[in-house]
């Protein structure tokens, strides 16, 4: 029997543990994503904020714990998961175009052998223009800005079309219009029922672009709606004593 | 003229030329996905280690048929692959360290047993030594034969796959939350790369094979910026240094097969350099390097 999606958490953590050669990188988590939010993860460098998401993608292996996507194990509700890599983990110099990333989006739902058709082009065209990258579709993607690079990620994360979106540090190192087109794509996302979850690292934005916000440092300080959980109290116990810095 | 009457009337001829243009072919096409992936010296380590297996594959069947050797080469330099793999995951060796390790112990290895070989005045041992540089004048039909079977799956299976190939070469991450099964296919691509290499190793030899890999998909990234233009120019690439090469061989008498290709595609790789219409000197000079901002 198949269950409605909507009724359980986008997603669950229980008790996650993950660690890299016997060093701890979170420890013992439990973590809330409730369905249709907008939620930063925000901590100091090596608070394990990728580690997270790579972990409930089943990219890094959990030494314990318990994760569930929608009520499910992450392996069979896998398509309902749109992931945007760091700009970084990729050589762009790699021989294609910003069309043909875009489309990498669909082989989950093209399946074995086949190739992409006229639609799948148009739906990859569809997903270029909502980041506002529709007249670089041919540009080889190594002649592309930063900025441009993950908005062509973004796209391809679009193409999809999944109900939750996992995005690793997508405003790092953007131009201002870049970092436009993400957030208001991300609120497009969020008004059409999808939940969104952002590792991300300007703190001085988060109130204005999120409504949910998760403190992590190895454990879990905090986490819930912006307003109190973004206190100046769960970022001390956050960051320690070097908060001046960080919102600098 | 005559030259092209005898490479399709003369035995000898037309072995040598299917042999080389098949060989450039499926190194040509294998070889991107190698370089697009950094794995280029994989290759080398790969077909350094497959000497001992021909070898031990000759003393213990005494036979010479081509698949034989080739099964031999083949094993031999998967345990070599496995060996490297098993040293970077329990050790704290770093790749290119373990790499070159196990490309040298299995080179050195396989000298050994050729030398063993040869003192044993066996007189069907004659020609095994051409693993070493390659000698595209002793190919014979069973040889081609095999190797166009050979290569033919590979193309085959890399046409079937080509975006999931694609995918896993660009962002494998992204390939394993698609539910792709990455490890697998990357397992593949190496294995087929293995097959390239076994195709190979009568034309070129063993020391030099990775060069047959690597320039033709090297110079080819230099004229384009897809990734099937340039799996199919440097195909083309490939075939035509093999056909040159071993022409040069062949009639300049005793010139091994692999160094007069390498010398071949190594021009190539130089005119690429300076004429690619993408990269090239040529095209860039007196144009600023657009420097993409972080």
């Amino acid at each position: 029997m198949s269950s409605d999606p909507a009724q359980f958490p986008a997603l669950f953590v229980r008790d996650l543990t993950v660690a890299y050669e016997h060093k701890p990188v979170l420890w013992d988590l439990d973590l809330d994503i409730p369905d249709r939010a907008l939620m930063a993860i925000v901590g100091p460098n090596g608070a394990g904020k990728s580690t997270l998401i790579k972990t409930v993608l089943g990219l890094v292996p959990a030494a314990s714990g318990t994760v569930r996507v929608f009520g499910e194990v992450y392996a069979l509700n896998r398509k309902m998961v749109g992931y945007v890599p760091q700009r970084s983990s990729v050589d762009w110099d790699f021989p294609t175009d910003a069309l043909d990333v875009v489309m990498m989006g669909l082989y989950g739902q093209l399946g074995w052998f086949s190739r992409p058709k006229a639609t799948h082009r148009a739906r990859a065209i569809e997903c270029l223009e909502e980041v506002g990258m529709a007249d670089f579709a041919k540009r080889q993607i190594s002649q592309l800005s930063g900025g441009q690079q993950q908005r062509v990620f973004l796209a391809r994360a679009l193409a999809q079309d999944a109900r939750l979106y996992l995005l690793d540090e997508p405003f790092a190192g953007v131009d201002a219009v870049t970092e436009r087109a993400i957030i208001d794509t991300l609120r497009n996302l969020q008004s059409a029922g999808k939940t969104v979850v952002c590792v991300h690292h300007d703190l001085g934005t988060v109130p204005e672009y999120f409504d949910h916000v998760a403190l992590l440092n190895v454990r879990l300080v905090a986490s819930g709606p912006v307003a109190p959980t973004f206190t100046t109290e769960n970022l001390r116990r956050t960051y320690g004593g070097n908060m001046a810095f960080v919102t600098a | 003229m005559n030259f092209l009457r005898e490479l399709i009337f003369d035995y000898t001829l037309r072995n040598i030329a299917l042999g080389s243009m098949i060989l450039g072919v499926v190194s040509g096409v294998l070889g991107c996905f190698a370089v697009l992936r950094k794995e280029g010296l994989v290759g080398d380590a790969l077909s350094h280690a497959a000497l001992p297996g021909v070898c031990l594959a000759y003393m213990l069947t005494g036979e010479k048929t081509p698949i034989v050797l080739m099964l031999g080469a083949a094993l031999s330099g998967w345990t070599g692959l496995w060996l490297i793999l098993r040293l970077l995951e329990s050790t704290r060796m770093d790749r290119g360290s373990a790499l070159a390790l196990i490309l040298t112990s299995y080179f050195g290895l396989g000298v050994v047993l050729l030398t063993v070989i040869q003192k044993r005045n066996d007189a069907n041992q004659a020609g095994l030594d051409k693993f070493l540089f390659g000698q595209a004048a002793s190919l014979v039909t069973d040889q081609v034969v095999t190797m166009a079977i050979l290569g033919a799956g590979c193309l085959a299976v890399v046409a079937l796959l080509f975006k999931e190939f694609k995918l896993i070469s660009f962002d494998p991450e992204f390939a394993i939350t698609l539910g792709l099964p990455a490890n697998r296919l990357s397992g593949g691509l190496t294995a087929l790369l293995l097959v390239a290499i076994v195709v190979g190793l009568n034309t070129v030899g063993v020391i030099l094979m990775s060069a047959m890999l690597v320039a033709p998909a090297a110079a080819a990234r230099q004229w384009t910026d897809s990734l099937p233009k340039m799996v199919a120019i440097s195909a083309s690439f490939g075939a035509g240094a093999g056909l040159i090469g071993a022409g040069l061989s062949v009639t300049q008498a005793s010139v091994p097969t692999g160094p007069a290709i390498i010398l071949v595609l190594a021009l190539v790789v130089f005119v690429s350099l300076l004429f690619g219409t993408r990269n090239g000197w040529w095209w860039q000079r007196g144009r600023t390097k657009v420097v993409v901002a972080p």
